[in-house]
């Protein structure tokens, strides 16, 4: 049997295919071949490839390659106004739309010295804890599906379809959401809002409890997870890794508890943290992370106040010359946001340093010597979403 | 009265052929047992589909095959007419002969096993007596099918799939071969219907409750390797479509698909029917010793008992399917070798000493 594939990836001396860095084995017998996961493959949602070096099912090396969606929405910034940029945001890390705008947005507000009025505040606090929580709904869904168990996928859709009904009423859209403006939001937020939030917090705590016994308890699930994948705490940090990667290898920064924005300093909750390092580390924070957004909701449902939503906003954005950085924390960690302004109605530059990017550099460090199976635990865990590392 | 004297293996239609042509009964007889058993096979292929989807449905809060016909029931009809009209396609560089071969064995295999299943009194086309090696044998061709279906795609995952499947249907077919030697041992005999013979009586006579303690205990672990060698959920890792993309069967579309999945179904059903016989006492009903209800449940015939525990056990698996993440490949290996086996040979050794004291049975 031989296949193209085959031909140009023959071990022939020194020639391994294009970015692995181990050296050819000298063991003459090694079996090593070259396994194409993606771009279409059922495991990497959206359209990652990644080349696997493996040996029997053991992976010597995994080596990803971007640009299959790139789209150049950083190169398409310079040319479009502040206000028309919010739009392209959301196409990035689409399952966190509501993220991207309000980062964005805010740096537009520390460059034009905006403020935002209570209740804008905590209309962005209230959408994005949803979001993440919608987020992850996803991630669950999609890490059972991944470890082979279908039926998760299907609930988590269940409530995820509460949230994003609620999003479709405020914003119109239903997952690429265009709705945060520099001051505030597009729009006010509607009657149904708190009540349907109430509804979805009384259905989401029984949900959470659900979820728990359909597969956090699992024996295989724990066998399949426990000791996968382990990053150490220097590891982490030398990669760049945030959200629930960092946190699973005992690093507790949450740009919502370290670097407070918008009104997070003023709710109760917590940054829940596990030493291990391993995907199971990482699942149980996602889900206790889901708990604490419920805590946050159910708090800002009681505090929502009355009011303007939004300050009175400038008909021109003209940023000041300078460059200008903001932050927050998304479902899958830290999103950056870096503009470079010239004075004129259009960004000289704009930079997104996102979550994904810098966890999927760690995912070839995690997986050497583990399983071709255990390779897409670890995938699953740090809950990837393609569009925002291929900008 | 022994058994095998009170229920003689005729049946009413044997005995009319062979007083209408008693010189070509020989070849008539068989003829009619295996159109029927064909008819058995792709109605039960048919049943089974559109029960998991009916299963999955429910499981998944969702409503399953809903449209063609009441409650979906024409879907596998609308089904079957989808996989033929689709087009068969082969990689460049497939193996073609082996290519078009391989979907037809694992289906002989299940065949084969069919023929010789008890369904009721007079409802068996043959009882060899040693039955139960016969079905060890055979099944083994149903793993052939799928090595070589691997192989002969030229797919490096489907290569993969079909070595990992054939190491892990021939290592669970040890623990299923034990535990059926274990019944045979018990029972005296390795003909199937001895064996549902020798568990005639009341429901403690089943050998699932007959032998002390530890018949539930060989029970579940003929659930267990018998998933595994079924390739379904948590042991499909042939086809881990997360892994592999879909693993042996990668490259076959239209009938080849098909054949393969017919075999997965029916076989999940001959699985099912193999607990029933070894240890829910086959097609006999689960009296319980009061004379007025023993009186009812006698009156159901006894394939009827026999489908219903068999569909039962068939529930179980795709219970299993749909709410289990799938294991690791070398986790599978070391549940079989590590415990699997070993528990198998220390239940064995039991069953001898046991059998020695006249504790079972």
């Amino acid at each position: 049997m031989t296949t193209q594939s085959a031909e140009k990836y023959r071990l022939d001396g020194d020639t391994l295919p294009e970015g692995f860095r181990l050296p050819v084995s000298d063991n003459e017998d090694a079996d090593e071949f070259f396994v194409n996961i993606g771009p279409q493959h059922p495991s990497t949602h959206g359209v990652l490839r990644i080349v696997v070096r493996l040996s029997g099912e053991t992976v010597v090396e995994a080596v990803p390659h971007l640009g299959y969606i790139h789209r150049g929405i950083e190169k398409m910034a310079e040319n479009q106004t502040y206000i028309q940029n919010i739009h392209l945001t959301d196409r990035l890390d689409y399952l966190s739309a509501f993220f991207n705008n309000l980062c964005f947005c805010m740096a537009v507000e520390q460059a034009m010295e905006i403020g935002v009025p209570e209740r804008g505040e905590y209309i962005r606090v209230m959408i994005c804890e949803l979001q993440r929580l919608q987020s992850h709904l996803l991630w669950w869904g999609v890490m059972g599906m991944d470890l082979g168990a279908f039926t998760p996928f299907l609930y988590g859709f269940r409530e995820r379809e509460m949230i994003t009904d609620i999003f479709e009423e405020m914003s119109g859209g239903r997952l690429t959401v265009n709705f945060f403006r520099p001051g505030g939001s597009a729009f006010d937020a509607t009657e149904n809002f708190i009540p349907r939030i109430k509804k979805f917090i009384k259905a989401m705590y029984k949900s959470l409890d659900e979820y728990n016994t359909l597969l956090s308890g699992n024996v295989i699930f724990l066998e399949r997870t426990r000791g996968v994948g382990i990053l150490t705490r220097e590891e982490v940090l030398a990669y760049g890794c945030s959200g629930a990667v960092l946190r699973g290898s005992d690093v507790c920064y949450d740009v919502r508890k370290n670097d407070p924005y918008s009104i997070y300093d003023q709710f109760d909750f917590d940054i829940p943290t596990k030493t291990e390092g391993d995907s199971l580390a990482r699942y149980q924070i996602k889900m206790e992370e889901m708990a604490q957004s419920l805590r946050i909701l159910e708090q800002a449902v009681k505090k929502f106040p009355e009011g303007p939503y939004r300050s009175q906003p400038k008909a021109i954005y003209k940023l000041p010359k300078g460059s200008y950085y903001s932050q927050v924390e998304t479902p899958r960690g830290i999103l950056g946001t870096y503009i470079v302004s010239d004075g004129g109605t259009k960004p000289y530059r704009v930079k997104y340093r996102s979550p994904n990017f810098s966890n999927l550099s760690a995912l070839n460090h995690a997986a050497q010597g583990l399983k071709l199976a255990d390779l897409v635990t670890i995938m699953s865990s740090m809950d990837f979403v393609i569009p925002d590392m291929d900008k | 009265m022994s058994a095998e004297t009170l229920y003689p293996l005729h049946n009413g239609i044997g005995n009319m052929v062979r007083s209408l042509f008693p010189e070509s009964a020989f070849i008539i007889n068989p003829i009619i047992g295996l159109i029927s058993l064909v008819v058995l096979v792709s109605s039960l292929a048919a049943v089974l589909i559109l029960l998991e989807r009916k299963v999955a449905g429910h499981m998944q809060l969702r409503h399953g095959p809903m449209r063609v016909g009441y409650h979906g029931i024409l879907q596998p009809l609308a089904d079957g007419v989808k996989l033929i009209f689709k087009e068969i396609m082969q990689p460049k560089g497939a193996d073609t002969f082996i290519f078009y071969l391989a979907p037809v064995l694992p289906l002989t295999a299940t065949f084969l096993v069919m023929t010789i299943m008890p369904f009721d009194h007079h409802l068996q086309l043959a009882d060899p007596s040693g039955g139960v090696l016969y079905i060890i044998g055979v099944s083994g061709l149903s793993v052939l099918g799928i090595l070589l279906g691997g192989w002969a795609s030229n797919n490096k995952l489907s290569l993969l799939g079909a070595m990992r499947s054939g190491a892990q249907m021939i290592s669970f077919e040890v623990s299923l071969a034990l535990i059926m030697l274990l019944i045979v041992m018990l029972s005296g005999s390795a003909s199937l219907r001895g064996i549902v013979l020798s568990q005639e009586g009341l429901i403690f006579d089943w050998w699932i409750f007959k032998f002390p303690f530890l018949g539930i205990l060989s029970f579940f672990m003929y659930l267990i390797a018998s998933t595994a060698e079924l390739n379904r959920t948590p042991f499909d890792l042939a086809e881990a479509e997360s892994e592999l993309s879909a693993g042996y069967h990668t490259e076959y579309s239209g009938m080849g698909f098909a054949m393969f999945f017919f075999a997965e179904f029916v076989n999940m059903f001959v699985s099912a029917g193999l607990a029933t016989t070894l240890f829910l006492g086959g097609f006999h009903p689960p009296l319980i010793g009061i004379s007025i209800i023993d009186g009812l449940l006698n009156l159901l015939p006894g394939f009827v008992w026999f489908f219903g525990k068999t569909f039962f056990i068939v529930f179980v698996y795709m219970w299993f399917r749909w709410t289990f993440p799938r294991v690791r490949i070398d986790q599978l290996m070391s549940l079989e070798w590590k415990m699997l086996l070993p528990l198998n040979l220390l239940l064995l050794t039991l069953g001898a000493v046991f059998m020695m004291l006249g504790w079972a049975g």
